[in-house]
């Protein structure tokens, strides 16, 4: 119990650094960073719910992310409805795309359930560069229109749509921690650990995967319309591509998986190094910034398999001495 | 004119079995996802292309340069980056070689620029085959024949050699193969470096009439995960099978319902094949 | 008179043309101890998988307290009350034991306060109780399969059937796990038990069935199927008097 609250106690300090963080720098570009951390850290956080709790890897989160941007886009667009009412909207297609493709992909194991989801982007992603209602490949620019809450938009400064991020990454981490520690997490981490044995425990494991996939397909969304109005323009090679999947994925297997604590992690690590090495060294053109990342990927995974985490749970294991793994 | 697509997309087929070939050794001996595959078929690609623009070699006399050297680099990848992630937890493995594409791409984007190449001239361009109002194109013929050759040539090494045979028993249990004495270590290193032949083999015939450019093996290798997955991972002769569908439903997709729907008919192929089949068309 | 609890009825189970089980019957009547036995390959764990619902049976019907639950998904079997263990034991490594008997808790007990109740009191019965922190991943072989029926204990069964939960026991362990059988009888949970170590389940058992090559071929009290010519000759003949050298 006493290690919960420590836990507990842990994330609020993180929360306060990362409050905080913004208001020490009127640096426009550390901002962006910032809003860019937050919202990968929070894609990684709601895709750990369905791959780090119920071990099915997702390689096509991207599809709702976009649908997320595309939802709130469109609807202000044609119509000038509110991004905020765009982003309910975008929670519930969401919702519901995901549980429909993910129903039938959950009958596939392993690989073939992660090569699944990426097939499933990947159609989406064709939909809508052919589809001539949301303008197909040209993407949409976003109607620029005076700053306000309702529209979400803010000229002026960074800050309004580093709170939302805030607001929103804060949402869904309390979302995960609420899952982890309920029964879904209970279920979600024994399906992770063993399909068979979960089923003999009384688990529809179908089920659960499903809840999993739903409520995390929600949370991506609302990221994805917060997204596009902090860009103010959207394609599909954009936000459906499968670099923004595979960035999630990379984030939060490099920060540790299964843990609410490694996304952010990872994303902390991540981001910065991303849209730094963008600023500094991508003004060529030239693919530098890529290049150097690339490699420093590879660096982590040959020096620091278990992530990030890994590391620092090796310290506290070994001083806990409780749980000194063994493969036998 | 539908005979004309159907067979188009046979012979594409074939040259994306070759690709499927060399990911799904890797993913059944190691059970691990190459997101590389394809940058190395970009290599290959650019090897070609170099050899040709500085040395005026033809694209099929430099296809054994090419093969070889994205052998060597694979071998080389295995050594030095695989090796250490290939026993790590869950995606770690992902991890690297995704970190390795990105590297490659970008690499390949700051030496030679986003733009597209071409190699005009050689051996096959131009030339045609018509057989009996189907029209052919010299260079797919060449490429799929090239592909099925290199695709019979791995099949039977594996199937006939004594490196072959401990590859496949490594493949299907890494301790037992281990303690018969195999050199899993060699293995390894090897099925990599053949993995990386088939692409070499394949970038070098793909660069007599696909543009070369910085992510032109990002197709091959997407379309390719597909191809492994459909055809049961670590499956040689389903990869071959899953290559010739997956062309061809591309082929037959872009003609009924418009080019821009031809992936989005691939992917849907794939779903709908796993649900009857939920481990590969000779999965069980 | 007891109730019937569990009624296999003909089952047939094939594999493509290799035909695991053919036209098994038997009855397990409520709070009795059942031994399932035969050699190694007489179809035991796959007769377990049609039960339970891993496998849809070819042919046959089982029955659980008089309702069909043929082809039934596995989790809704376990929801009516009847679960099973592993032979090859599944913890759940990376998370701890209590957490896995918890796991197990939240079928009946939705919220965590009455879940972690249940957990603790079978932690408690089943000898975890010290361990409870530990990752199951890292506990012996011994303590594994103890957790395999702590886990399935939470779920509160009213029948539980063990997949060789003593093999690879020493003999300490094997008489604990005998007690521990012995014990979830009184609390009047009904047992299925396969079973290859005859000394440890022949004086707790009620009744014995035995399978081989797929096919039953004696059922009787332990006495009676000890005396059976074919059983004899099937299997028991070289088994039963091998004692103590078992691994």
């Amino acid at each position: 119990m006493d290690v919960k609250k420590l836990k507990f106690d842990a994330l609020v300090y993180i929360f306060a650094v990362i409050f905080i963080l913004p208001f020490l720098s009127s640096n426009a570009n550390f901002h962006h960073v910032m809003i860019i951390f937050l919202i990968y850290a929070g894609l990684g956080e709601a895709w750990n719910i369905i791959t780090g709790f119920g071990g099915q890897t997702s390689f096509g989160h991207a599809a709702f992310f976009g649908i997320g941007a595309y939802s709130s886009t469109i609807l202000f667009y044609k119509f000038g409805v509110s991004p905020w009412l765009g982003m309910l909207v975008g929670i519930i297609i969401s919702t519901v795309i995901s549980a429909i493709v993910s129903y039938p992909c959950f009958r596939l194991k392993g690989h073939y359930f992660a090569i699944a989801t990426l097939a499933v982007a990947e159609i989406i992603k064709q939909i809508f560069i052919s589809w001539d209602y949301v303008e197909g490949a040209t993407g949409i620019s976003i109607p620029i229109v005076e700053e306000s809450l309702a529209a979400m938009q803010f000229h002026s400064s960074k800050m309004p749509y580093f709170l939302i991020a805030f607001g929103l990454f804060i949402i869904t981490v309390l979302t995960a921690r609420y899952i982890e520690n309920s029964r879904m997490g209970y279920y979600l981490k024994a399906i992770r650990e063993s399909h068979e044995a979960a089923e003999a425990l009384g688990i529809n494991t179908t089920r659960y995967k499903l809840y999993a996939m739903m409520v995390s397909a929600a949370l991506s969304a609302t990221f994805g319309t917060l997204y596009a109005q902090y860009i103010l323009y959207i394609d599909p090679f954009m936000v459906f591509t499968m670099e923004v999947s595979m960035k999630i994925v990379l984030l939060s297997v490099l920060g540790g998986l299964g843990n609410i604590y490694g996304p952010l992690i990872g994303a902390a690590i991540l981001i910065p190094l991303s849209e730094y090495t963008r600023v500094y060294l991508g003004g060529t053109g030239k693919g530098v910034d890529l290049i150097i990342f690339g490699a420093l990927i590879i660096l982590v995974a040959c020096f620091e398999p278990n992530g990030i985490l890994g590391l620092l749970k090796k310290g506290v294991g070994k001083r806990r001495g409780l749980y000194a793994r063994t493969d036998a | 004119m539908l005979l004309q697509v159907i067979f188009s997309g046979i012979l594409v087929g074939f040259v994306y079995s070759l690709v499927a070939v060399g990911l799904t050794l890797i993913w059944g001996v190691m059970d691990v996802i190459n997101f590389a595959h394809g940058d190395f078929l970009t290599i290959s690609m650019y090897t070609v292309f170099w050899l040709y623009t500085l040395l005026k070699l033809d694209p099929l006399v430099s296809l054994p340069v090419a093969t070889g050297l994205v052998f060597l680099l694979s071998f080389l990848t295995y050594k030095l980056i695989i090796k250490r992630v290939i026993n790590a937890p869950g995606l770690t493995a992902l991890l690297a070689t995704f970190g390795l594409s990105l590297f490659i791409r970008n690499l390949a984007q700051y030496l030679w620029t986003p733009n597209y190449r071409f190699i005009p001239t050689s051996l096959v361009a131009d030339k045609k085959l018509e057989l009996a109002g189907v029209i052919i194109g010299m260079p797919q013929l060449v490429a799929a024949v090239g592909s099925i050759i290199m695709t019979v040539a791995v099949f039977y090494f594996l199937k006939y050699t004594k490196t072959g045979r401990a590859i496949q028993a490594t493949s299907l249990d890494r301790d037992t193969a281990k303690l018969m004495g195999v050199n899993t270590e060699k293995i390894y290193a090897l099925t990599f470096g053949i993995s990386g032949a088939c692409v070499g083999v394949a970038g070098a015939l793909l660069a007599t009439f696909f543009p070369i450019y910085p992510e032109s093996g990002a197709l091959y290798s997407l379309l390719a995960f597909v191809i492994v997955a459909l055809g049961g991972f670590g499956n040689i002769a389903g990869a071959l099978y899953g290559g010739v569908l997956i062309g061809l439903s591309e082929a037959l997709g872009g003609y009924f319902l418009g080019t821009q729907f031809k992936y989005a008919v691939v992917f849907l192929i794939y779903l709908l094949v796993l649900q009857f089949k939920p481990k590969g068309l000779f999965g069980w | 008179m007891q109730e019937p609890m569990l009624d296999v009825q003909n089952v047939t189970m094939k594999f493509g043309s290799l035909v695991a089980n053919e036209n098994v019957s038997f009855l397990v009547k409520k709070g009795e101890i059942v031994s399932l036995i035969g050699p190694n390959g007489a179809g035991k764990t796959t007769l377990f998988n049609c039960i339970t619902g891993f496998y849809k049976p070819y042919a046959g019907r089982v029955f659980f307290k008089g309702k069909d639950i043929t082809g039934l998904p596995t989790h809704r079997i376990t929801a009516m009350g009847l679960t099973r263990t592993f032979q090859i034991v599944k913890p759940l490594k990376e998370m701890t034991v209590k957490e896995n008997v918890l796991t197990g808790a939240f079928l009946r007990m939705p919220t965590k306060k009455e879940a972690e109740k249940v957990a603790e009191e079978v932690l408690e019965m089943t000898g975890l109780y010290g361990k409870k922190d530990y990752l199951a991943g890292s506990l012996t072989i011994a303590d594994k399969k103890r957790l395999e029926i702590a886990r399935v204990l939470a779920t509160k069964p009213e029948m539980i059937m063990l997949d060789e939960a003593m093999a690879g026991l020493n003999q300490t362990e094997i008489k604990e796990a005998m007690e521990l059988c012995l014990n979830l009888r009184d609390r009047g949970i009904t047992l299925l038990i396969v079973e290859h170590i005859m000394e440890a389940i022949m004086p707790i058992s009620d009744r014995v069935v035995v399978l081989n090559a797929g096919k039953k071929i004696a059922e009787g009290s332990p006495e009676e199927v000890t005396n059976n010519e074919e059983v004899i000759k099937a299997y028991l003949g070289e088994r039963y008097h091998a004692k103590g050298k078992k691994s």
